[in-house]
């Protein structure tokens, strides 16, 4: 497996509608931080202990079977543009993007395990995986970190837990979060009320806005708030009980917009798929509205001819280091308006004729 | 509005963030949206958590005392050389050290974040021995004291025994 062939494919596992959930529930992802014993971490490291920590980190995956399976990339080899890639992907945070030296990247060719070295902390295990399986997501990474724990001697102390750069994740140095469609819940105008009630539980929402009052996407982040004194498993059983009511109250919103306002409804989704199907520029904001309405309607059947899988994929595919990389050179803004514009009618089209067959 | 991070173009992004029912607001243009990941829609954001802590270090040097933290706080961390005053400017600390280094000073702010609490999750499987039996001994005391108080002593001997072994275990592994 090359780098190529990780960032040519526009599929990843994650975006799999066969799990849990997919319906509201977009991914669920888990991220453990662990660093060295005694070496300054990495905000505070010298090159040379920074070189240190992932030459330790690159013997323990070539050392260990279980892990022999993932790539070892190093950021320095990559361009900017393609780490950009690698951070629409979900596979390295933006701040890793930006440091290169002696960092490091270790993926799995599924892309749900990535492991960031020298990001924040020495080592940060991520994993992602379709619609709702937090507690698949955290044995994965549980897995994972057993591996890495066999050769590495992780910092950790009695009472704080494990040892990380920033105190808010000390103790488990567990963040388990999940994304969450919530159309419906926007439309009716319930989402604040319901988003304010979830942060009451030891639960942080986030959500973004563009132009407008509207959530981009109507995407919404839940994850775990604190990372001390509770165990992975209550953190996790936390976070999956109250995201499963605000899925459910999502779902009752969209049997009530169905039942009582079939026709705007229809409207709605209808006019947002004839954009993406014939515009010829578009931005990766108004793509993520339209897209947000696309994947309502194809959930709620108005639109059969949508699968949820293209529509995953065009949410990463639409962003713009992704669109230059797709056209192999850098772009002007108008011609990645148009290059999006393009992509988006061909995956729709290819999506189609997929289900046709 | 101008973008909360370069102050320059106006603002076009705007994150909310619900915690504990407080809402906070980034505001951000295009550009620097995209430099801190918060148009990708699965990432993990890390903007504004440095000048949080940094707040809430702040606001505890301010009672009782209105000096600057560092003023009042001299020592290095021995093992990465850190101050103090350096992660209340960055909101992170310089190496594992560092934690009993500025245990006091670090461990009200540990108590505002994550509350009165003690690690209770997963221990590295290398220490797990020892630590294990410790949280055993725990138990078995708590176990203990039941028994007395329900008049059990047959059965709380048995465990007092245990806890008598596990103990010696550990004082064997020094
Ligand atoms: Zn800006
Ligand atoms: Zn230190």
């Amino acid at each position: 497996m090359q780098l190529k062939d990780i960032m040519n494919k526009t599929y990843s596992a994650w975006m799999d509608t066969s799990a849990p959930c997919t319906d509201v529930a977009l991914s669920s992802r888990v991220r453990l931080a662990r660093n060295l014993g005694n070496n300054p971490f990495p905000n505070h490291a010298s090159p040379a202990v920074l070189a240190g920590v992932a030459n330790q980190v690159e013997n323990a995956v070539r050392q260990t079977p279980e892990l022999s399976g993932l790539k070892v990339i190093h950021l320095s080899e990559v361009s900017a543009q393609d780490r950009q890639v690698l951070v629409e992907k979900h596979l390295i945070s933006p701040q890793h993007a930006k440091n290169a030296e002696n960092r490091l990247v270790i993926l799995a060719a599924d892309e749900s395990v990535s492991v960031m070295v020298n990001e924040e902390d020495h080592i940060r295990i991520q994993t992602l995986l379709p619609g709702f399986q937090l507690n698949d997501a955290y044995k994965l990474a549980d897995k994972t970190d057993d591996y890495f724990e066999s050769r590495l001697d992780f910092a950790f102390d009695e009472n704080i837990g494990y040892i990380t750069a920033c105190p808010t994740n000390v103790g488990t140095g567990l963040r388990v979060s999940i994304m969450v469609h919530l159309p419906a819940l926007v439309i009716t105008g319930q989402v604040k009320a319901v988003l304010s009630a979830v942060s009451k539980l030891g639960i942080a929402v986030r959500g973004i806005y563009g132009e407008g009052s509207e959530a981009l996407g109507n995407m919404f982040q839940l994850s775990n708030q604190i990372t001390l004194g509770h165990s992975e498993q209550e953190l996790i059983e936390n976070l999956a009980s109250v995201t499963m009511q605000v899925i459910e109250q999502e779902r009752s919103s969209r049997g009530k917009l169905i039942a009582e306002m079939r026709e705007q409804l229809e409207d709605r989704v209808q006019r947002a798929y004839g954009l993406l199907n014939h515009a010829r520029l578009v931005t990766s904001q108004e793509a993520l509205k339209l897209i947000s309405d696309v994947k309502l309607g194809a959930e709620l059947k108005l639109i059969p001819e949508v699968n949820g899988k293209t529509i995953n994929e065009l949410m990463v595919i639409i962003q713009p280091a992704y669109v230059q990389y797709l056209a192999g050179r850098a772009l002007s803004p108008t011609e990645r308006d148009a290059g999006r514009a393009r992509l988006i009618r061909e995956k729709i089209r290819t999506g189609r004729e997929g289900n046709e067959k | 509005m101008l973008c909360d991070k370069c102050k320059k173009r106006p603002a076009t992004v705007h994150i909310t963030k619900i915690t504990n029912g407080v809402k906070s607001e980034t505001h951000l243009c295009g550009e620097c949206a995209r430099e801190e990941g918060e148009l990708t829609l699965i990432s993990e954001s890390t903007f504004s958590f440095p000048s949080l802590l940094t707040g809430l270090l702040q606001t505890q040097a301010g009672i009782g005392a209105t000096m600057p933290i560092h003023n009042h706080v001299s020592a290095d961390c021995e093992n990465c050389g850190l101050q103090l005053s350096d992660f209340t400017g960055k909101g992170f600390l310089g190496c594992s050290h560092c934690y009993s280094q500025f245990g006091s000073k670090l461990e009200p702010l540990l108590r505002r974040i994550h509350g009165n609490s003690v690690h209770t999750g997963k221990v590295p499987k290398r220490l797990g021995g020892k630590i294990g039996i410790t949280r055993e001994i725990e138990n078995l005391r708590r176990n203990l004291a039941r028994l007395v108080s329900d008049e059990k002593y047959e059965e709380a001997a048995v465990v007092r025994d245990e806890i008598k072994a596990l103990e010696k275990r550990l004082s064997d592994d020094g």
